[in-house]
């Protein structure tokens, strides 16, 4: 059962998110559930020890007349009060119970994030590539196993485990509202968990530097009702339909030329796999790794020069002619 | 009730025994150049214990004793002659000084001489696999130290020879002995990574 | 053994004029060019060491202010992602090794055989040369940033990043090479601290006399001995992947990504302790003189400082939190990261007490050390909450470790070698900086530092992920950047106005005397500034005050009476605990193999850059002949059969 913490009574959750989407003090899954209170707990006591020690400095400073500066080479008095070493005994006491306590909380909310409360629902494995997420849902049955890109859907309330593979250099794998970071590194395989308590939308970020574009290595995570997820798998999995349309045919050939050796699109020639999958890249809220809105020209002005966009990444300037461009954008269009 | 410090008896002068900057001042660059053979063995360790496919680390099985087991008895006589050529200085023997420095010098050639050999003779090379990185890098690092500590000897030798030192000023022997017995000490550390831990279980 | 035939009955006499000039001839460095690359004078490599730091501390500030018009608001495109990445990691790079470091190392230097009645550093040579060697890598690592190929992963320098696969131009080379050859620099810096401690102090001073600043640079030096072959290490094993085709980092043939953090960081976290304690040492010793009284729990906090030191080698792992190591291994160095926060208690709690305790005096050094105390406190929280392990892996890798360091490190360095710069300026220059001047320097270097950083707590605990050249609006970081960048400009004109201080009060600031401050310590027992021998005779020392002793109430220290070491350049030495003198030892005079050491390492390095094997060999070679040349067994410095002549 879970409660709205304070923060999130107080703010609202979607209206916390909606102004600062990273922000991760308070939560919107079961880790973010055990993690915010000690967030807010060890937050609260620095605020309270920087507060405590500013005010004790300024008793000890003003408590008593000082002395102004005096010429060069005064002979001051110097004394010698007793007294002082109870300062460090109840100071380095009172510090060492309260750091004590945090140890044991940490410990107690270490255990609770380790592992869910029952079995993940659902398994997906990400692959962490310059600058964008290689997303693909395993399964029992290998006709079930699609990947896609950049946008991750899962079943709210219900734990998923996600296997995390370095694909080039060092990145890590992070969504503030549902839970920490786990790096995705090269030559080993992380393992994490995440859970959503209600359907709604939650970005994420790359958060290892991982080169040029580091910046624009965003994610979003979609949670769904189990039914609507479900749907969704099944859509994935779906190749596009064939269509009439002149224009389409001719997007989708000039796609499969010059966009095929590194894209993919289910049941179709282009079956690339150094850049995202672009099967159904019309169901996904963002473009280019969580930087753009997929709606208005912002894929066809990505397409015509991803390097002003997103200067660095493979993706060179196509060369394509302008009638080439619009039916690919109108192929691209049919990828629902 | 205040202690006041002796101080105005009779001190000696110089760079004599552990009472010579140079000395403390070795025994710290041994420590900083242990940790470093700490952490180059901590590297093969760590790299050991990765996953690796069967029979890649050691790469070609368990290095052969058959070079390096003669080698690493060559290297501990030298060491002996260094405490015997010190031993002789300590009672003003000048001739047996030189003696001994120069018999440690030429130990430390031979092991330079065999271990050029043993390199030789390898089925990989540097650039090979990690072991053969880590096996030429961590041996290639210990010859290092060792041609250091031959030119090291063979200047003692010279300065010996020239009469520089007697039963009290040999604060150089002192401290370039040390060394020696320092590299001496870390080839037993190599010697034992790279020759005895396959033999104890350690390999893929 | 019997040292018979090579002693002498020291001659115990007062402080004279006569002596003084007798000891200036024997000990002052020829004037001329010789002179200033030849001389061995602690005092004059510690205020290289400062000023070649500062330098550094200017370019590395202006490199930050310029990424910070980068991202003083969203999708700002002043620079390019390979330009911001190149400033952001020298910046990085500049500020903790070439700065950071190096400064403390430099007022080490000039203080230490001040503090401990000696009359240089143990081993003089050693000293010239880690300097040149200083020099000569920050020249190396900038001549390699002002011809493009700065490094460009971070001051970390991960693998794969850094592998040549992902960074196929030399820019990983040169930071590597200069990083090796910038710790020799530092680990025979450390040598000489250490064995100076052991073996220069003056008769009496016991090690529980020793001011806090020695045991701050001791444990320092001690930890950097250990430490800094971990660094090292790693960046050669990278060039070897990089320039031999090596396989220690490179995964796909068996390599580890991970070896490479655990190398890096068994180093990195000792060095951020070694970068602050001593500069905790300054406020432990300069405080007490505005509080009028000894500091409180002298005992307790030289135990502190050791122990923060010993700890820090064992919480190393606390900057590898969300690789995926098993969560028992981490939940260890969890609870030691924690933990640690213990020792450094002791010292808040000692300076605050000295103060209660005190009668404030109210100069300019006061306000940088009382100041500090808060900083101190808002830099140790911020890394005791990173430190819950949890709450790491939400808060690593954003702003909020940015706003961490930055307030451990200007809070614990800067703001302490700021007023240690108030503070000893008089004892180094025989001038006052001035007082006003002072102030307003003080309170726009408070209030925009505190402006430019306080806010990326605010920022990273909002999502705000770091070594990003730019971000999106409608993040909720907009107004925050923009007042850092404000801030940070602010600040910037505070250190311009040390600056101005320092330059201007160097010609024309008010006489300082022997003791402006009536300080306590021995440095302040001669003149201002000390003459080329320090100390006409050896002090002896019976407390941590020798100053004071009149005051406090106890006596038998002798700042002017003692050995008076005359014949040649001379200094006593004595046993490591107790300080009792077992020997007179004998210091070298002003000569060039420093420098030409240096300059072959430097040489060396340049040709492991440029695969110019032809100048490896011979720089090898030279350098050599010229510690063959340096060693060579001196009749001067008694290292001969031959009794050692009077110089």
């Amino acid at each position: 059962m879970q409660t709205l913490l304070p923060m999130e009574a107080v703010f609202g959750v979607a209206s916390a998110r909606a102004d600062t989407p990273l922000e991760y003090l308070t939560g919107a899954g079961a880790k973010a559930d055990a993690t915010v209170p000690l967030t807010w707990g060890v937050l609260i006591v620095s605020i309270a020890v920087i507060v405590v020690i500013a005010l004790l400095l300024a008793g000890a400073i003003w408590r008593r007349p000082g002395i102004a500066v005096q010429p060069v080479g005064t002979k001051l008095g110097v004394a010698q009060e007793e007294g002082g070493a109870n300062w460090l005994w109840i100071g380095v006491g009172i510090s060492s119970i309260v750091l004590l306590a945090t140890v044991v909380w940490t410990m107690a909310v270490l255990a609770e994030v380790s592992r869910p409360a029952t079995k993940p629902a659902v398994t997906i494995e990400i692959t962490g590539k310059q600058w964008w997420w290689q997303v693909r849902y395993l399964s029992d049955d290998p006709a079930r196993v699609f990947t896609t890109a950049n946008e991750i859907h899962i079943p709210a309330g219900q734990p998923v485990k996600f296997i995390l593979v370095g694909g080039d250099v060092i990145h890590s794998f992070w969504v503030p509202a549902l839970g920490g970071k786990t790096d995705l590194i090269p030559g080993q395989t992380n393992e994490t968990w995440l859970e959503a308590r209600a359907p709604g939308t939650y970005r994420g970020q790359c958060t290892e530097y991982c080169g040029v574009e580091h910046a624009h290595m965003g994610l979003v995570v979609v949670a769904q009702a189990p039914a609507d997820f479900r749907a969704w798998w099944a859509h994935q999995l779906q190749s596009p339909a064939a269509n009439a349309n002149g224009q389409v045919a001719a997007g989708m050939y000039d796609f499969n030329v010059h966009c095929g050796s590194c894209h993919a699109v289910r049941g179709t020639d282009a079956a690339g796999s150094l850049g995202p999958d672009l099967s159904h890249l019309m169901t996904r809220g963002t473009i280019a790794a969580g930087i753009l809105p997929n709606r208005g020209d912002a894929l066809a002005r990505f397409i015509e020069d991803p390097q002003a966009l997103k200067p660095g990444i493979l993706m060179q300037k196509p060369e394509l002619s302008q009638a080439e461009l619009t039916d690919i954008r109108a192929y691209l269009a049919t990828l629902n | 009730m205040v202690e006041r410090t002796p101080i105005a008896s009779a001190l000696p002068v110089g760079a004599i025994d552990t009472r010579a900057t140079g000395w403390w001042a070795m025994i710290f660059v041994i420590f900083t150049e242990a940790s470093l053979f700490a952490y180059l063995l901590f590297s093969y360790f760590y790299l050991a214990v990765q996953p690796h496919t069967a029979g890649t680390f050691p790469e070609g099985g368990t290095p052969s004793l058959d070079l390096a087991l003669p080698n690493t008895i060559i290297l501990l006589l030298s060491s002996v002659a260094v405490a015997w050529a010190q031993l002789n200085i300590e009672k003003n023997d000048k001739r047996h000084l030189v003696w001994g420095l120069g018999i440690a010098a030429v130990l430390g050639m031979a092991f330079l001489v065999v271990q050029y050999f043993e390199w030789a003779q390898k089925p990989f090379g540097l650039a090979s696999s990690t072991y053969s990185s880590l096996y030429f890098t961590i041996t290639g690092f210990h010859m290092a130290h060792v041609v250091v500590g031959v030119l090291v000897l063979w200047a003692l030798f010279f300065w010996s020879a020239k009469g520089y030192f007697n039963r009290v000023r040999y604060a150089h022997i002192h401290i370039g002995g040390l060394y020696w017995h320092f590299v001496d000490a870390v080839w037993l550390a190599v010697f034992f990574t790279f020759y005895i831990t396959p033999l104890l279980g350690m390999r893929a | 053994m019997s040292t018979a035939g090579y002693e002498r009955v020291p001659t115990v006499a007062v402080e004279s004029g006569i002596e003084a000039e007798r000891l200036r001839r024997i000990w002052e460095t020829e004037p001329g060019l010789f002179g200033w690359f030849a001389t061995v004078d602690h005092k004059k490599i510690g205020i290289r060491y400062i000023v070649t730091a500062f330098a550094f501390l200017i370019a590395g500030g202006v490199e930050a202010l310029i990424f910070r018009l980068q991202l003083a608001w969203p999708d700002r495109h002043l620079l390019s992602p390979e330009q911001y990445d190149q400033l952001f990691s020298t910046h990085g790079m500049t500020m903790i090794f070439l700065y950071a470091g190096p400064v403390l190392s430099g007022f080490s230097n000039y203080l230490w055989p001040l503090l401990l009645g000696a009359r240089d550093m143990a081993l003089p040579r050693l000293n010239a040369l880690s300097y040149w060697i200083y020099l000569a890598a920050g020249i190396f690592l900038y001549a390699a940033f002002a011809l493009g190929f700065g490094p460009n992963d971070g001051w970390f320098n991960y693998v794969p990043y850094a592998a040549r696969a992902y960074n196929g131009g030399p820019n990983i080379d040169f930071y590597a090479l200069g990083i090796i050859l910038l710790g020799i620099s530092t680990t025979v810096g450390s040598i000489n601290f250490v064995v100076t401690f052991l073996r220069l102090r003056a008769p009496g001073m016991s090690i529980n006399r020793v001011p806090i600043l020695v045991w701050g640079t001791l444990t320092a030096s001690a930890a950097n001995i250990f430490a800094i072959p971990a660094v090292s290490l790693a960046f050669f094993l990278l060039w070897m992947d990089r320039n031999l085709g090596t396989h220690f980092f490179d995964v796909p043939t068996g390599g580890s990504a991970l070896l490479w953090q655990h190398l890096f960081w068994m180093f990195g976290h000792p060095w951020v302790y070694a970068i602050v304690l001593p500069a905790m040492g300054m406020v432990s010793d300069g405080l007490p003189v505005f509080c009028r009284r000894p500091l409180v729990g002298y005992t307790v906090v030289a135990l502190a400082t050791v122990a923060t030191m010993v700890l820090g080698f064992g919480v190393w792992v606390h900057h590898m939190f969300a690789t995926g190591l098993p969560s028992v291994s981490l939940s260890f160095f969890s609870a030691a990261s924690i933990i640690i926060a213990v020792p450094s208690a002791v010292g808040v709690f000692a300076w605050i007490a000295t103060i209660w305790t005190g009668r404030p005096v109210f100069t300019t050094p006061f306000l940088f050390f009382a100041s500090f105390i808060v900083l101190f406190t808002i830099g140790g929280v911020s890394g005791y909450m990173t430190g819950s392990l949890p709450v790491d892996w939400q808060l690593t890798d954003t702003y909020f470790v940015v706003a961490h360091i930055h307030y451990v490190l200007i809070g614990i360095n800067v703001f302490p070698v700021a007023g240690a710069i108030y503070f000893w300026f008089p004892k180094f220059t025989g001038r006052m900086l001035d007082e006003r001047l002072g102030r307003w320097n003080f309170w726009t270097m408070f209030v925009g530092f505190n402006l430019g950083f306080f806010p990326m707590h605010i920022s990273g605990l909002l999502g705000m992920p770091r070594r990003v050249y730019t971000f999106a609006d409608g993040m909720g970081w907009d107004w925050l950047n923009l007042v850092t960048t404000l801030g940070s400009f602010v600040f910037a004109v505070g250190v311009l106005l040390l600056i101005v201080n320092v330059v201007k009060s160097y010609r024309d600031g008010a006489p300082a005397g022997d003791n402006p401050w009536d300080a306590p310590t021995l440095e302040w027992a001669t003149s201002s500034p000390p003459p080329p021998y320090n100390f006409v005779v050896i002090p002896t020392v019976q407390s941590r005050h020798p100053l004071w002793e009149d005051r406090l109430g106890s006596d038998g220290s002798t700042p002017h009476a003692g050995l008076a070491l005359d014949h040649g350049k001379e200094t006593v030495g004595t046993t490591p605990v107790d300080a009792m003198p077992d020997i007179i030892l004998r210091m070298p005079k002003d000569t060039l193999t420093p420098l030409i050491l240096a300059a072959a390492l430097l040489a060396l390095f340049t040709g492991l850059a440029f695969h110019a094997w032809w100048l490896v060999t011979l720089a090898v070679i030279a350098a050599a002949v010229d510690i063959f040349i340096w060693l060579w067994p001196e009749r001067a410095l008694g290292e001969t059969a031959e009794p050692a002549t009077d110089g």
